[in-house]
């Protein structure tokens, strides 16, 4: 096999191999990966899942001490990108100078209409992550599985996608010199499928839906057909999600190294809420923000709402969903990082909240009018949810409120296309404008 | 019943690496107390101190999530394929 971790399969020690926290490979602070369950830590490897107790490895981290104001002048003197945060991330101190996509440092959008529209008075901010490479938050995680795809020795970069990963793996893996092969659901919205196919990696439908191919892609990787393949968001889990927490770096240092006190964030896997928070534990950690209380809120489509239902009903245990709905790219009936989600929602004082498609596309136009800023549907989903939060009390108008908006509207055209389109058709010719009433 | 019981490599040790095992049972709870009996220890990886699947364990029977069927009292019907696949897989 073509890895050359500390481990010897793409799965874990062995039982007779007691765990360690001595790794083979170096991803800069990046010391060893531990099990958010039972707390075990293994060495860095290619592994995602427990082998005391299946639960999730994420990294932890030797991350940097000293004097606060040094770290935050490093990190402005650093490359517009999520690599002035190299640092705090598990991957080589000379990462910006290998070939990747160089995602991240989006704009954040002091978004005063909106505020109006939905009467927020303490700064409301979209944090707009269309401006990516591809034009999704996904390049910002697949940058650091890229990463740590190579220090594995991979040369075949794989996932299991709802659209947006998959374009974003293609694109990596070709700057980077990998092959990819990507697996989609076979009804993916067009736009999303022809943007994952462009790039001339392998690109490959399942018949069935997200959790389908996510299964099939579990299966994949213990089998010899998968040998070599560095699967993101499977056996590279760890590190990827570690790309999320770069949001939260660059929310903060965009508000002047502040905390905001609310932020609204869409939930498919929960993995990139569940890293935000992290970031923003660590940047308290650090000394590079005052610590002080925020709340998290979670945002789903109503048609796969496992972690809004669980929140509501009191519930620890997130029971599976079938996904019926126009977000996609949410449509995650299993989500793996469900229990953690309401872990954090209900100890930020948060909640997590759910809109119908209805919602969610009016949500898009809302933006679209009030900010210029065109997202996908997991973008109305925040922004539907976040409205909604505001009506019902659970967000603060009067504090300050950041809104994700994950991808571009351009990847989900089916889903506004039915009721967007010309306000007139005309002759070419003034009489016909004038009776148009467009004058 | 006899079935076909997929194993994920983190639980390959205790099947000699073998990525497939028979098995009997009529129900999932009945294959898995079959599993411990030739391959022992795998049952405490797969269910938790109360006997229930633990929280980041998925098994399927054929293509069935069992959370969506009866759980470990999901029938598990001769030639039926059984996959235990860790669930903390995918998305973000």
């Amino acid at each position: 096999m073509a890895v050359q971790a500390a481990t010897a399969t793409s799965q874990g020690t062995t039982p007779e191999t007691p765990a360690t926290t001595t790794s083979a490979v170096s991803l800069g602070p990046a010391a060893a990966l531990s099990c958010r369950e039972c707390g075990t830590r293994f060495p860095l490897g290619p592994i995602f899942a427990c082998q005391e107790c299946f639960g999730p490895l994420e990294v932890a981290y030797d991350l940097p001490s000293g004097d606060p104001e040094s770290l935050k002048k490093q990190i402005e003197a650093g490359p517009d990108n999520i690599w002035r945060y190299a640092p705090l991330l598990p991957v080589p101190a000379d990462v910006a100078d290998k070939p990747n996509l160089n995602p991240g440092f989006t704009k954040l959008v002091k978004a005063d209409r909106l505020a109006a529209e939905l009467g927020v008075t303490g700064g409301l901010y979209v944090k707009d992550d269309s401006g990516n490479p591809t034009h999704s938050f996904k390049d910002r995680v697949v940058a650091i599985a890229v990463e740590a795809a190579r220090a594995f020795g991979f040369t075949t970069l794989s996932c299991s996608s709802t659209g947006n990963l998959a374009g974003a793996v293609g694109a990596a893996a070709r700057r980077a010199g990998f092959r990819s092969c990507v697996f989609i659901p076979h009804d993916l919205e067009a736009g999303k499928v022809v943007m994952a196919a462009v790039y001339g990696g392998d690109l490959v439908g399942i018949e069935g839906n997200y959790d389908d191919v996510n299964r099939f892609c579990s299966e994949l990787i213990g089998d010899p057909l998968g040998e070599g393949w560095g699967f993101v968001n499977v056996n590279l889990r760890p590190y990827y999600g570690e790309g999320s927490k770069t949001l939260a770096y660059e929310i903060c240092e965009q508000l002047g190294w502040e905390l905001p006190d609310q932020l609204v964030i869409p939930i498919a896997s929960g993995s990139q809420l569940t890293k935000i928070d992290k970031g923003l534990k660590e940047l308290i950690q650090l000394g590079l923000v005052e610590d002080k209380p925020y709340k998290i809120f979670g945002a789903q489509a109503e048609g796969c709402s496992p972690v809004s239902t669980a929140f509501k009903a009191g519930h620890d245990v997130v029971r599976p969903q079938k996904p019926n709905t126009i977000a996609k790219s949410l449509a995650i009936g299993n989500p793996a990082d469900g229990p953690y989600v309401l872990d954090i929602a209900r100890r930020t004082g948060g909640a997590v909240e759910d809109v119908n498609d209805e919602q969610v596309v009016d949500a898009i136009k809302l933006l679209a009018r009030t900010e210029g800023i065109f997202a996908e549907t997991a973008g109305g989903v925040t922004v539907g949810v976040t409205k909604k939060l505001i009506e019902n009390g659970r967000i603060d108008p009067a504090k300050s409120l950041v809104v994700l908006n994950t991808g571009d509207g351009l990847k989900t055209l089916d889903a506004v296309a039915p009721t967007t389109g010309p306000t007139a058709t005309i002759r070419p010719s003034l009489d016909s404008f004038r009776e148009a009433g467009l004058g | 019943m006899s079935v076909n019981v997929r194993i994920p490599t983190i639980l390959r040790t205790y099947t000699g690496g073998q990525a497939e095992v028979p098995a009997e049972g009529a129900n999932l709870s009945e294959v898995i107390a079959d599993l411990e009996k030739n391959h022992a220890g795998i049952a405490a990886r797969v269910l938790d101190d109360t006997g229930k699947l633990r929280r980041f364990v998925n098994v399927y029977v054929n293509d069935d999530d069992v959370r969506f069927e009866g759980g470990l009292q999901t029938a598990t019907p001769d030639g039926a394929s059984v996959s235990i696949i860790p669930a903390v897989a995918g998305g973000c």
